[in-house]
């Protein structure tokens, strides 16, 4: 009986709750609260954006005419249409040819920063990438405007700058440092035992990076490619200001266009809350945060993917 | 230690003509930065035999064996003094090309490395890499798959599914897949360091059955950390010291007669 009590004499000794004790409690429910506090503010937004675009979307919606239709006259007193065609044409030519710009520069950069440079060179470089990604988009627009406008004037003789071509390559260029390092990433995960047993079979260099390491990648940096797309249907200040902002379905380079989100960029604030044309312009906006939901899901599961191999 | 180490050679091997040593190490001296890792190797290596390399962690003989196909360098701060003579040429030759040394010197790795592709592309791997400008047809490397596979005796298991990827394969499975991979490509040494060690007992009974098979045909350097394995496994053994050559003399007299006290003490196990 005794050391039953001296038992619990200890066990209430070890349960003592002291300040240390009420301190972790609160710790834990703080970092709780962060945690799930991202998850409830994502479905916030959608369910905000969901209802604002509700009266539209089950009443006067018609998908035949909001995906199919190239007119997007809203301001039209009489009859407003609002079809989205040419603006989805819009964000995809410009995401399109933002990607060819993008890909080869931000492989090329990780190829470099993960398989060549090392020590100094690397960490410099990698600092740089991350800065480049810090540049705001209302900076990369305004390059667009004042120094690649006049610049695509010049070189190809044509009428107006903003273009396809310029908000692609402005885009490209802004959406290249966020690729480039998580494809860095992506060979950086590659073990590196793979490179050694390649390496001892006589690869070269080259061969070890293209015949293993990105083989081994591929997953990885595609993920990338995917996160770079994402960020390009979804990116709004650049692209309003370097596209020309006109809608229009592009026959080639030199089309000014308009995209999805620029859209809702300029002409949220002159809509009347609660009217037709505030309701569609929710209704884009769903339709973007699909979109771009999906291509996230889809390049984080991929990358995952990688992970879990 | 200042005694030069013990070189006996072995009675029924041939004493004259060139090829006798598959590896002629001359004064071998290595860094890495500011650390020296082996002092004076000196080091000949009979063709067509197994020759083990014992001796405790950090003795240098995983070094000397990466020295001997350069894969070393990859490090980028190794330093080398020396020459190491493959069949006469010397490997560090400034003339002579990475590529054509790791044509002629195959390496298996301690942790079982192959390639995250399929079986048959782990096989063709470094044969499609030496015949770049030769076009192989699809039944000839079918053939050039078998043959290695039937070599390592991995074909009867894996012949329905070359497909797979190389890494699903048991560990015992993957280190022989990473011979088999070498033998296309027609080498005349392989370096083999402590290809065992992650290999469970059957798996390790296996594989050095096959690597038993092997010799003669092929000169096989390997380093193990299991003395019971150079004493069953290989014809000669080397002892290594504090980056040394101790002892380099046929196995069984090494662990029947050490000639050094050093020698005798780490396979009595007073040390190591």
């Amino acid at each position: 009986m005794e050391t039953r009590a001296q038992n619990q004499s200890l066990a209430a000794e070890f349960d003592r709750r002291n300040m240390d004790w009420y301190m972790d409690k609160l710790v834990q429910v703080l970092v709780f609260m962060g945690g799930i506090s991202a998850i409830v503010f994502i479905i916030g937004i959608f369910a905000f954006v969901t209802m604002e675009g509700a009266g539209f979307l089950f009443d006067g919606f018609s998908f035949r005419e909001f995906f199919l239709s190239e007119y997007w006259e809203p301001s039209d007193e009489d009859d407003p249409e609002y079809g989205i065609l040419a603006l989805i044409a819009g964000t995809a030519s410009v995401t399109g040819l933002a990607m060819v710009v993008a890909i080869p520069f931000s492989l090329g950069a990780a190829i470099f920063i993960g398989e060549f440079a090392t020590g100094r060179t690397r960490e410099f470089l990698k600092v740089l990438v991350e800065l480049l990604a810090a540049i705001p988009s209302v900076v990369w627009g305004f390059i667009g405007l004042s120094i690649m406008n006049p610049l695509i004037i010049e070189l190809f003789d044509v009428p107006v700058g903003l273009t396809v071509l310029n908000a692609g390559i402005i885009l490209g260029l802004m959406a290249a440092p966020i690729m480039t390092s998580i494809a860095e990433d992506a060979l950086k995960a590659v073990p590196d035992r793979y490179r050694e047993a390649a390496e001892a079979l006589g690869a070269t260099r080259w061969e070890v990076i293209f015949k293993t390491v990105i083989p081994a990648a591929k997953n990885g940096l595609l993920g990338a490619v995917l996160l770079g797309v994402g960020r390009g249907f979804g990116e709004t200040m650049a692209v309003l200001m370097a596209t020309g902002h006109s809608v229009n379905i592009p026959g080639s380079l030199f089309d000014s266009v308009r995209a999805l989100t620029a859209t809702i960029a300029a002409e949220l604030g002159e809509t009347a809350v609660g009217s037709e044309h505030y309701q569609v312009l929710f209704t884009i906006g769903i339709f973007l945060f699909v979109i771009t939901f999906i291509i996230n899901l889809t390049a984080d599961l991929i990358v995952r993917g990688v992970k879990n191999q | 230690m200042s005694d030069k180490p013990v070189n006996t050679n072995t009675s029924e091997a041939p004493e004259n003509g060139e090829h006798q040593f598959a590896i002629d190490t001359q004064n071998l001296d290595l860094w890495y930065g500011t650390f020296q890792a082996l002092f004076d190797v000196n080091l000949k290596i009979r063709q067509g035999m197994i020759t083990s390399m014992i001796g405790p962690s950090g003795c240098g003989k995983s070094t000397y064996l990466r020295s001997v196909n350069r894969i070393n360098e990859r490090l980028g701060y190794v330093r080398i003094n020396g020459n190491i003579n493959v069949f006469g040429n010397n490997i560090y030759d400034p003339a002579v090309e990475l590529v054509q040394i790791r044509k002629e010197i195959g390496m298996v790795f301690q942790r079982p490395n192959p390639l995250p592709a399929s079986i048959r592309d782990n096989v063709l791997f470094g044969h499609r890499i030496h015949n770049k400008h030769m076009k192989t047809n699809k039944a000839e490397e079918e053939e050039i798959v078998e043959n290695a596979l039937r070599t390592v005796l991995l074909w009867d298991k894996v012949k329905d599914n070359l497909n797979r990827k190389a890494t699903q394969l048991s560990l015992e499975e993957q280190q022989k897949l990473c011979i088999a991979r070498l033998l296309p490509v027609k080498p005349k040494i392989l370096l083999m360091d402590e290809p065992c060690s992650a290999l469970d007992p059957k798996g390790t009974a296996a594989v050095e059955e096959l690597i038993w098979e092997l010799r003669g045909e092929y000169t096989i350097l390997i380093v193990t950390h299991n003395m019971a394995q150079a004493r069953r496994a290989s014809e000669e053994c080397i002892f290594m010291l504090m980056g040394k050559v101790m002892e380099h003399t046929a196995t069984e007299d090494l662990f029947v007669t050490p000639a050094k006290k050093e020698t005798a003490d780490y396979i009595e196990g007073r040390f190591g």
